[in-house]
């Protein structure tokens, strides 16, 4: 009798991992685009109008300029970042072999800048760190998202999909509690969006800038009155890669603009 | 600095045109304070125009309210070819310049 207990719960956890309780399925995900007033869809479908666009533009500048003691540019290696960028963010946060786990797209550039161009390293949030990862992210705008294809990624993802599903802060909130849960409501008048983080680095107009998916975690987990890990934590990188994997085969829509 | 200007390439003589312009530009009041006290200088465009062929056909004059990167769009009548320039001017001695070219039939 135990015994065919034991299998009825080994075969419902097997069904239920697949797919837990509120978890969105395949078909039902929802760029934050779709939430958007038509006036903000409106800014972010039109090039000239979009003020990631000018991140954009700086980024391509930057990448054509010698910087370093080895007085090279990320043109002189990568070439052309049409061809040689094109579906290169899609795969982000994606597995360094030097470093055992995933790094972020910021850190890749940062990690080129420090072992190719011999550079310091540009801090994070900073202008020209953003214009360089939207510039390279742009490349890739349409580009379905792959991210956490690769099987030494498997437990980075889980690792940041517990933490999804973790609740934290004085609010005792997880992630999960509003972004698989109750997306499609509202939160003091502002639709809550599923979190697929298609548009990153994006122009949210409350910042009046461009920014990173570090810094949107980052004032979610302050929203929840929790203590925000640091830029670059591992956690956030975890993060970051499970979002990303979550929204796999969703395009590109960098640069965003978000409200 | 990026500026971003969308004018038609090509119109009809006589034909209203929309012109848009986005430039960067932080836009900082002088309302704000850091974490010890100390007023953030403001540092803002002040001034914007635009020139048909010479002609000025549009200026405006931006205050701290206005947002970071700010956006301009306008009407103009296209009456000849030639060069439409964009001049931005502002705080510590700023200045920005951009230029695009319609040609009328």
């Amino acid at each position: 009798m135990i015994f065919w207990r034991a299998i009825a719960v080994a075969a419902l956890a097997a069904t239920t991992s697949a797919l837990l309780a509120g978890e969105i399925p395949p078909d039902a995900r929802r760029s934050g685009y779709s939430f958007m007033s038509p006036d903000t869809r409106a800014m972010q479908d039109d090039d000239t109008s979009n003020p990631g666009m000018l991140f954009v533009l700086d980024g391509e500048a930057l990448w054509g300029r010698k910087v370093g003691s080895a007085d090279k540019a990320c043109a002189d290696c990568h070439g052309d970042a049409r061809s040689s960028m094109k579906g290169v963010a899609a795969r982000y946060p994606a597995f360094d072999r030097t470093l055992g786990r995933p790094v972020t797209l910021d850190q890749r550039i940062n990690l080129c800048r420090a072992n190719h161009q011999q550079a310091s390293s540009l801090p994070y949030e900073g202008h020209d760190i953003l214009a360089l990862s939207a510039f390279v992210a742009h490349q890739s705008r349409g580009v379905a998202i792959t991210t956490g294809d690769d099987p030494q990624l498997i437990a980075f993802v889980e690792q940041g999909r517990s933490l999804f599903m973790q609740r934290e802060g004085q609010l005792n909130l997880a992630c999960t509690n509003c972004h698989d849960d109750n997306f499609d409501k509202h939160l003091a008048g502002s639709p809550i969006t599923q979190g697929q983080p298609t548009g990153y680095p994006l122009y949210r107009l409350e910042w009046q800038t461009l920014g990173s998916l570090e810094r949107r975690l980052r004032s979610c987990m302050t929203g929840v009155r929790a203590q925000a890990y640091e830029y670059g934590a591992p956690e956030l990188v975890a993060l970051e890669l499970y979002l990303m994997s979550r929204a796999r085969g969703m395009p590109m829509e960098t640069p965003a603009v978000r409200p | 600095m990026a500026a971003l200007i969308n004018v038609p390439s090509k119109a009809k003589r006589g034909d209203i045109i929309e012109i848009r312009t986005l430039t960067s530009h932080i836009m900082e009041t002088g309302f704000r304070r850091t974490m010890d006290g100390a007023l953030v200088p403001r540092d803002i465009i002040t001034s914007f125009t635009c020139r048909y062929n010479g002609t000025e056909i549009f200026r405006a004059d931006l205050f701290p309210a206005i947002a970071a990167n700010p956006y301009l769009s306008f009407f103009t009548i296209a009456k000849e070819s030639g060069k439409l320039e964009f001049e931005w001017i502002g705080d510590n001695g700023y200045s920005s310049r951009a230029s695009a070219s319609i040609t009328v039939e």
